[in-house]
């Protein structure tokens, strides 16, 4: 509608009420779910089933909380601790091999470098997903169906994390760093420790949480090889809370509420890091 | 492994006066050898993990492998992929993977736009509003999609009071998990809601690699900032709309977690009582786990990798022909 000539990028123009409005509404719309999680585990029965519904928290959390980390065969807590043991291994070896791999690739000279590269970002448009068949034979035959190692082991790396190393080492450290220290008589591993991983402590830290909470969040693979046994992750135990032919929601949704938690911390402890990372990531 | 060898190595390293010899071969092995030692571990990972399941899901889907019944194995020829063309299971749910992947890519794709550009100006707290746009992204999707399951439940469910409040509804209400389309509304709310915070900060990441002049050549023309949205911003970001437009459907098709937990009882993987919300990996999952047909199942998933292949590619050329054509 407006006839005013726009000269100036949209960046630099100031957010009207309208804008914020906007936000404020999306912003909402975000949260509002997060929240009844909370308020449907903080209360009785009798409150998830009035009409309309309550907003308010009720004071059954503690209540509601004892059921569910007291309920047999679900094996909540383990499955609290296993969840962090599989996230925490799966991150710390993704950190570990994709920057060796991203220093590699993005410092070091020999042969194939670019081809080998390009197989890795081949093996970025691989829908993984598709070889849970056979991953769950092979897991069969390595004995590890139905135990953390095998929903750890499929994560150990990842095409993404190479390549978002490589981009980040290629910007942050200047060969001339490299050469010198070379020079100076250090070898390939020690350049590695001494420079390359000081430097690149903040992409770390964003490759670090993106692996974390698609590792926490991951739910199919670890359904299909850890359901039925004692060892299930977080997501595993959900949807065995919410089996059944008499589902209790305010159970089930105070054992979710306990399970989004770590990432409700980590995404206000982490959150600038991460949206940089998503940011970052869409400029590949 | 390199690790461990690379170490030995290291303490080898001569502290005084060295031979030259050593001295040259460890510069070699440093240089010509490390590098390689540096990358194996991904790609032999890659390789056990990632590369050959696929290619052995391959020689699955040719054979009989039950895992209720040992005994029966052996060559099926193309057997698995004959009984899939005439399964009407697998068609019914081909069609409900792509409802709800239209119903749930089209809006995330448009909203997550408009959210962009509301975050692509000069903002007070710039960095609240986009930590804000990700809650859904980290929030479990197990978790997430249980909280829908009670919005979305018939008798108490928010859903229906919100509708109740519009005069909808209210003598009989809606019951969102009896019908195709209302089931496919519900689980595409539930993935709308995950993916467009995520996608409008790669919209706003692209938005803000914009040349400034760019806008400033444009203003010649008079553009209001709708009209500067779609004829200059739109398409200045298309190739991250193609990457989203590319990732939506690699993800949509494998839909597994939002219509596996909206049953009332997941463990079944129904899909509804007459499986009319269920998608081709839930139907994977069910032939695979619970009918213990593994052969059968490795089949399936053969055929969704060729639609995924075969969609993937009509989407980036219709994104390709759109952008271009404006």
């Amino acid at each position: 509608m407006s006839t005013r000539l726009l000269s100036r990028a949209p960046q630099d123009t100031p957010g009207t009420w309208k804008s914020y409005l906007g936000l404020f509404a999306i912003l909402l719309v975000s949260a509002f779910p997060v929240y009844w999680m909370f308020v449907i585990a903080t209360s009785t029965d009798d409150a998830v089933m009035k009409s309309p519904p309550s907003v308010i928290p009720g004071d059954q959390l503690m209540v509601n909380l004892r059921e569910v980390f007291t309920l047999q065969d679900v094996y909540f807590t383990a499955s609290l601790i296993n969840s962090l043991i599989v996230a925490l291994a799966v991150t710390a070896s993704t950190l570990f091999f994709c920057s060796l791999a991203g220093f590699a690739f993005a410092k070091l000279r020999f042969k194939g470098n670019n081809v080998l590269m390009f197989i890795v970002i081949l093996t970025l448009t691989v829908p993984n997903q598709l070889g849970v068949v056979a991953l769950y034979i092979l897991m069969g035959k390595l004995g590890w169906n139905g135990q953390l190692i095998a929903v750890i082991a499929p994560g150990l790396v990842s095409a993404f994390g190479v390549f978002y190393m490589r981009q980040f080492i290629g910007h942050a450290i200047p060969d001339e760093l490299v050469e010198a220290a070379r020079i100076d008589g250090a070898l390939t591993l020690r350049i590695y420790w001494t420079v390359v991983v000081p430097a690149i402590r903040p992409a770390l830290a964003v490759l670090g949480l993106l692996t974390f909470v698609a590792t926490w969040n991951d739910f199919q693979w670890p359904l299909i090889t850890l359901n039925g046994t004692d060892f299930p992750t977080s997501m595993v135990a959900l949807s065995d809370l919410a089996s059944g032919n008499y589902v209790i929601y305010r159970r089930v949704l105070a054992g979710a509420f306990v399970a989004t938690v770590p990432l409700i911390v980590l995404l206000l402890i982490g959150g600038r890091q991460l949206v940089r990372g998503i940011m970052e990531g869409a400029l590949k | 492994m390199s690790l461990t060898d690379v170490r030995a190595m290291r303490t080898e390293e001569p502290k005084h006066a060295p031979p030259p010899r050593a001295k040259f071969w460890l510069y070699r092995f440093d240089t010509k050898t490390v590098p390689y030692l540096l990358i194996a571990p991904f790609f032999i990972l890659f390789a056990i993990f990632g590369l050959f399941p696929i290619i052995f899901n391959g020689v699955v889907a040719l054979r009989h492998w039950r895992l209720d019944d040992p005994t029966l194995t052996g060559w099926a020829g193309m057997e698995n992929f004959t009984k899939l063309a005439s399964d009407t299971d697998f068609w019914d749910a081909l069609v409900n993977t792509f409802g709800i992947f239209i119903l749930s890519t089209v809006p995330q794709l448009l909203i997550a736009l408009m959210l962009a550009n509301l975050l692509n100006r000069k903002l007070r707290g710039a960095t609240f509003w986009r930590i804000g746009v990700l809650l859904p992204y980290v929030t479990p999707v197990a978790a997430s999609t249980l909280v829908f399951a009670v919005f979305f439940s018939r008798d108490y469910g928010m859903a229906n009071w919100l509708l109740s409040l519009v005069g909808f509804g209210e003598e009989q209400p809606l019951d969102w998990r009896a019908t195709t389309w209302s089931s496919w509304i519900a689980i595409a709310t539930m993935v709308n809601w995950k993916w467009i915070g995520y996608n409008a900060l790669l919209y706003l990441s692209a938005m803000q690699a914009i040349p400034k002049d760019v806008y400033e050549a444009a203003a010649v023309d008079g553009a209001g900032p709708w009209r500067q949205l779609w004829r200059i911003t739109v398409p200045m970001i298309q190739p991250v709309v193609l990457f989203t437009v590319i990732l939506s459907t690699i993800g949509g098709l494998q839909l597994f977690n939002e219509p596996m937990l909206f049953d009332e009882n997941p463990a079944l993987a129904n899909g509804g009582y007459d499986h009319q919300w269920r998608t081709i990996a839930q139907l994977i999952y069910k032939v695979g786990w619970r009918d213990l047909n593994l052969g059968y199942a490795a089949a399936m998933s053969w055929a969704l990798f060729l639609i995924i292949l075969i969609v993937a590619a009509i989407n980036a050329l219709a994104t390709r022909r759109l952008g271009g054509g404006k």
